[in-house]
């Protein structure tokens, strides 16, 4: 996949109403592969701790018997962070408004996560 | 595994608090030279010189490479295992260059090490204290001192 698929995969998840931002994070390294944030956005800390999240929240599928990591959804009082791993290792993040359309956002994170694995 | 332990202990509070938030399993604060300020993690004095001395090497070395290549120094080395990642960098602090040296597993990554890391560097920075004015080295305070900072590093 090159740089350009990479950037039309977020634009069409930043393109849903409320949605600040999204990222292709290395989901081993915590690292960003793609970003398109809005300004002021910590990016790097962002891409670091969801990578963590995902990855403790993996364990506890795997602990509890629940199966393969599908989606995350962080609710916080301002925003929401949401989260799916794709088939390749890279976790697509979306960062949101409180009251956004998370089915929508959603749909679009599964688009991008199968566009990186094909 | 031990906890933290330093001959300098203003590097404690923060040494303490970049473990906890990144994951570290070992951390090495030193000087370029390979003197220890402060570890983590470390049991053995013998690992805890041959891991300052080995880091400093590297450190060193890549810092030629750099000058070779007309670069300033590379700022931070990662070198990423199966289980476990190293990561490696310097900085300024009102002390001089200090480096460290982290290893991380896997429960951690070089995207957590390297954001804390920054925190860290901050957190050093702030609370340095000014360095002491320099004494003439005499052998009986030189021994003195080492055996000092051992105890201070392993307890012993």
């Amino acid at each position: 996949m090159t740089a350009g698929k990479f950037q039309r995969a977020l634009e069409n998840i930043t393109r849903v109403r409320g949605v600040r931002g999204a990222m292709l994070v290395a989901g081993e390294d915590g690292l960003i592969v793609a970003e398109s944030l809005m300004e002021g956005v910590k990016g790097k800390a962002v891409a670091a701790l969801a990578a963590s999240l995902a990855n403790r929240f993996r364990r506890v599928a795997e602990a509890s018997a629940t199966g393969y990591l599908q989606f995350l959804h962080l609710q916080a009082f301002e925003g929401v962070i949401l989260t799916v791993p794709a088939d390749s290792g890279v976790l697509v993040v979306a960062l949101a408004e409180p009251k956004v359309n998370v089915g929508l956002v959603r749909l679009e994170m599964l688009r991008a996560a199968e566009a990186l694995a094909g | 595994m031990t906890g933290t332990r330093a001959v300098e202990q203003w590097t404690v509070a923060p040494l303490e608090r970049f473990v906890t938030e990144a994951g570290a399993r070992l951390t090495l604060l030193m000087t370029p030279a390979g003197q220890v300020l402060a570890q983590h993690g470390f049991a053995r004095a013998v690992d805890v010189m041959s891991a300052a001395a080995l880091g400093a090497a590297i450190v060193s070395s890549t810092g030629e490479l750099a000058r070779m290549l007309a670069e300033r120094d590379f700022t931070a080395l990662n070198h990423q295992g199966v289980k476990h990642g190293i990561f490696l960098s310097g900085f300024e602090s009102p002390r001089g260059r200090l480096l460290a040296l982290v290893v991380y597993g896997p429960d951690s990554s070089v995207g957590l090490v390297s954001l804390f890391f920054e925190e860290l560097v901050r957190d050093l920075v702030a609370t340095c204290p000014p360095p002491a004015p320099k004494k003439p080295v005499l052998a009986a305070d030189f021994e003195r001192e080492l055996n000092e900072s051992l105890a201070s590093l392993f307890g012993r």
